[in-house]
Parts: C-alpha cells; structure tokens; sequence
C-alpha cells in the first residue's frame, strides 16, 4: 500500500515525507506501548499509534519502522519533525480514531505483523 | 578499542534515546550488520528509558572493539528488589507519568534478554541497579 493510497483512504495528512508518496509498505502494527513494538522483528512497516512524543520517533528509529501514523489529530512537535527527519522516518497524522483508522487500513489490504 | 560515555538524567524523556540513537550512528558507520545493530539498539534503548523512568538517572559506559559490543547501564537507584520478577513479562511498576510516554508495558526487560548474547544484571535496594549486556558481532 502506497503512502498516496494510505492519505486517500484516511483523508490523512503528510508531516513529514511529501517526497515519498510512492513508498510502499506491506505491513501494519498498532500499539501505544512503546516496548510493545520493540518487540517486533518485522521492519519497515507502518506504527499507527496515538503515542506522539519523541519517544514514539526514537521507538521507531531503533525498529527501523519507516512509517508512523498519529491518530485523532494528533500534535506533532518541531521535535519530533527533526528527529523524524534525521531518520528518514515519514510522518502521516489522520483525524479518526484507532478503531476506524485500523478497521479502514485492514479492510484496504494492509496486512497484520502477526 | 573504543571508550564511550553518556550520561542520563532522571525524568528527561525529551532526550530519551540520545545514547541509544549515538551508538546507531557509530554502529552504522562500522558497517556492523542491520540486524544486529537493531538487537543492540533496542537493548539498549530499553535500558536507557529505564535508567530515566524507574531510576535516578545514571551513566552509560560503551565499550567496542572488533567482536563485540559492551554496554553498561549504571543507575544511581532506587534498585531493584526482586530481580526475577522484574524480568517476566508484563510486570511493571511505571507511574502514571512514564506511561502517560508510552511505556509500562513491562516488556523491558525482557526484550533486552532477548536481543543481548550476554546479560547480567546486579541491583541493590537504596543503591542502584548495573545492568551489562554483551552482543557478538559474529555469532
Ligand atoms: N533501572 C531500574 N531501576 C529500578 N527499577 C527498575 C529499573 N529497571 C527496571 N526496573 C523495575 O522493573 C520493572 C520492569 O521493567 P521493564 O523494563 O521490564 O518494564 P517497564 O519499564 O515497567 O515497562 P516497559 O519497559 O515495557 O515500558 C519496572 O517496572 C521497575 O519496577
Ligand atoms: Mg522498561
């Protein structure tokens, strides 16, 4: 699933990354417990979490999650856009809540880590 | 042979992850393998979050060489009474502030275990908590 196709999907909108709307992803995960997706071993996929602080792009960086989805409309700090910059970390922020954002993603063909 | 030190202080999630992120970056630059470089990382990255959450803050020594990496994580307290039971899944005593920034899964620990090759922990009540984790780099 393209960026493009995730922004259009969720009305989402891109924070960092408008360069990248053709990187693809295969894979999703959803958490707001940070040691909860380091425990991944899957890489490259899309966290969709309403966690946004540092810690959610630090979390991300030491993963190599390529992808962060905020949900609720969620606050993104100067911050965070540097850290995620720094990283090669793309952004997206949609204003629906989890339920309906993950419910959206599944449905579209984005495929569960586990 | 090569010395490192950060330094990490009680409460600052802001820079959580700074020493974590600074021995990526080294790591990287060694061509070290992605896989194992992640193993590292996220050890150490839990470990520093919990030197900031649940202790005083503390220091962090890291010591490389061709082999191996050697990370030491060296708080100053409050300890840690039941070492066992600090390393099973799911048990947590964060306060409502650590988990108000995303962590208290109780999930720590044992993702260091699972990621070093080598892990021995040693924590004194009132005193402060070492924990050292080894990674080969070729096994
Ligand atoms: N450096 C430390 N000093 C004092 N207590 C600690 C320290 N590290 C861990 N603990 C204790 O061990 C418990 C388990 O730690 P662990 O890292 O596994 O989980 P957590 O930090 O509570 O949550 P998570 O790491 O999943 O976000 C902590 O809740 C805390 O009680
Ligand atoms: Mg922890």
């Amino acid at each position: 699933m393209k960026i493009t196709d995730i922004v259009k999907i969720l009305d989402a909108q891109v924070i960092v990354g408008r360069e990248d709307m053709d990187y693809s992803i295969d894979h999703g995960f959803a958490s707001d417990l940070m040691s909860d997706v380091l425990t991944l071993e899957e890489e490259h996929l899309i966290l969709i979490t309403g966690l946004c602080n540092n810690q959610t792009i630090r979390t991300a960086e030491m993963a190599n999650i390529s992808v962060i989805l905020f949900v609720r409309n969620k606050q993104v700090s100067e911050d965070m856009i540097e850290l995620a910059l720094e990283n090669d970390i793309i952004i997206l922020s949609c204003k629906y809540s989890m339920f309906r954002t993950v419910g959206l993603l599944y449905e579209n063909g984005l495929v569960p880590v586990y | 042979m090569m010395h490192t030190e950060f330094i990490v202080v009680e409460g600052d999630f802001a820079n959580a992850g700074k020493a974590s992120s600074e021995i990526k970056k080294t790591l990287k630059q060694l061509n070290i393998d992605n896989q194992k470089i992640k193993k590292i990382v996220v050890a150490v990255y839990e470990a520093e979050v919990n030197a900031i959450a649940h202790a005083y803050g503390g220091t962090i020594f890291v010591d490389l060489d061709e082999e191996k990496i050697c990370v030491l994580i060296k708080d100053k307290g409050p300890g840690i009474p039941d070492i066992a039971r600090a390393m099973e899944k799911g048990y947590s005593t964060a306060s409502a502030k650590v988990r108000e920034m995303g962590f208290g899964a109780g999930m720590g620990l044992p993702n260091i275990k699972n990621n070093v090759d080598e892990l021995d922990i040693q924590s004194e009540v009132g005193v402060g908590t070492e924990i050292k984790m080894i990674v080969n780099f070729n096994s």
